[in-house]
This record gives C-alpha cells, structure tokens and sequence, in this order.
C-alpha cells in the first residue's frame, strides 16, 4: 500500500495495522527519514515538500509492485509526507513485511534507494541565509542503480 | 496537450500547467524543450540547461529522445529529492 499525505503518521499505529490478523509474518522492517535541521553549513529551519500528485501516487505503486516482484514480501507500505515540514519531523515511512528477515531488510532498503531517485518530489529548504531547491545527490544515484548490478549479475 | 511544470522549472516559467498547441512537426520530448526555449525569456531561462530537466509523459518517466506520440499530459522538472 502506498500514501501520500500532508498530515504526520504514527509509526506504532502504522505496523499495528499492517501485521493485525496475520499471523504469517515473521519480520517487520521499518525505515523512517526525519527532516534535519542542517544542509551542509547552512541551518535549516524549514522545509517544503512539492510534488506531482498523480504521478507521485502511479510512482509509488509502480516502485512498491517492483520490491514485491524481487522479494517475498507479506505486506509493505509506503507512506510520504508533503507539504511544509520543520526539523525533527517525519517525511516518509517505509514498512516491509516478510516471513525472514533478509526479504524485509533488503526490500526496505531497495524502496528508499529507488523512491530517492523515481518518486516526483521536490525539496525547498529555507533558513538564516534564504530558500533553495535541495539539489539531487549523486549517491542517492548510484545507490539506486546498485540494484540495477544485482539484477544484471541474476541475470 | 496538458504541460506541467514543477519546482524550479516552475519558478522560472512563472507557469505552473497550461494547455498548448503544439506544432505537427515536433515528435519528441527534446524537440519539445527546445520549441517551450523560443516562448519568451522565463522559458528560455527555465530550458537554458535543459539536459539536467527531466521529463514524464502522462505520469511516467521518460527520457529525452522519448516520442510524444499521443501524450495526453508532459511534465518536466528537476531531478527528484524526495524521501
């Protein structure tokens, strides 16, 4: 399942719901990303998220349907937050469920690494010294097509 | 056809959708850009390194040599920084 959605979410209540009545599920990975209060050398006080709603929510399908083809998963959620946020507050959760631990841990890490580089949102920090646009990050890059290698060498 | 723009792109096209006849002999998304360049100054700037804006034609990405074909809607914008 995947949300996109300007209000906070409630980590506890999040897994609650994704394991309630199951008991096939052995392994629950949770992955939260929080807003920092610095970029670099320069404060941040706070931070708007844009993005493109539509294809925002086709993305996250299209990113989660992916995880679940590479890895057995009994359940997974994405949910991203947009908006105006402030230092400490939550951005994006991503829950992972599967029978062992490794589908869960791996599959977790393959959203975040994918939704950094597919999922059509757009940061603006603002601070003591004005606004910018958070440029992408060459590392977020090249931890998304890490996967790209693993599924080219099964291959 | 239905185009989009997002973040800086936006800002600087001071445009953030509009609906544009665009012309028969314009096939891809390159060509596209390079036609929205010769609209005026905001959009000559928003394109002026266009090899960095990314596109999306109705809602999935695609690259720049994609065809326009059919597109219903095409979006362009930065490279993403969400999660």
């Amino acid at each position: 399942m995947i949300r996109v959605q300007q209000e906070d979410f409630d980590i506890g209540a999040e897994i609650a719901g994704l394991k309630a009545g199951r008991g096939d599920i052995g392994a629950i990975v949770a992955f939260v990303g929080t807003m920092r209060d610095r970029s670099g050398d320069h404060a941040v006080d706070e931070m708007t998220l844009e993005h493109y709603p539509g294809m925002t929510e086709a993305e996250l399908q299209r990113i989660e349907s992916e995880a679940r083809s590479r890895w057995p998963l009994q359940a997974s959620l994405i949910v991203h937050r947009y908006g105006t946020l402030r230092p400490s507050d939550n951005i994006v959760l991503v829950l992972t469920a599967s029978e062992h631990r490794e589908a869960a841990f791996r599959a977790a890490e393959f959203l975040m690494d994918y939704l950094k580089t597919r999922a059509p949102f757009w940061k603006r920090e603002s601070g003591p010294h004005g606004a910018r646009w958070v440029e992408a990050d060459a590392r977020d890059r090249a931890a998304s097509t890490r996967w790209d290698k693993i599924k080219d060498a099964a291959e | 056809m239905r185009l989009l723009y997002f973040a800086w792109v936006k800002e600087k096209t001071g445009v953030a959708a509009e609906d544009v006849d665009i012309p028969a002999h314009i096939t891809t998304v390159a060509e596209l850009m390079a036609w929205l360049k010769t609209r005026g100054p905001e959009f000559d700037h928003a394109f002026a390194r266009s090899e960095v804006i990314r596109a999306a034609i109705d809602q999935a990405h695609v690259r720049h040599d994609a065809a326009i074909g059919a597109a219903r809607e095409i979006a362009f914008f930065p490279p993403v920084t969400g999660g």
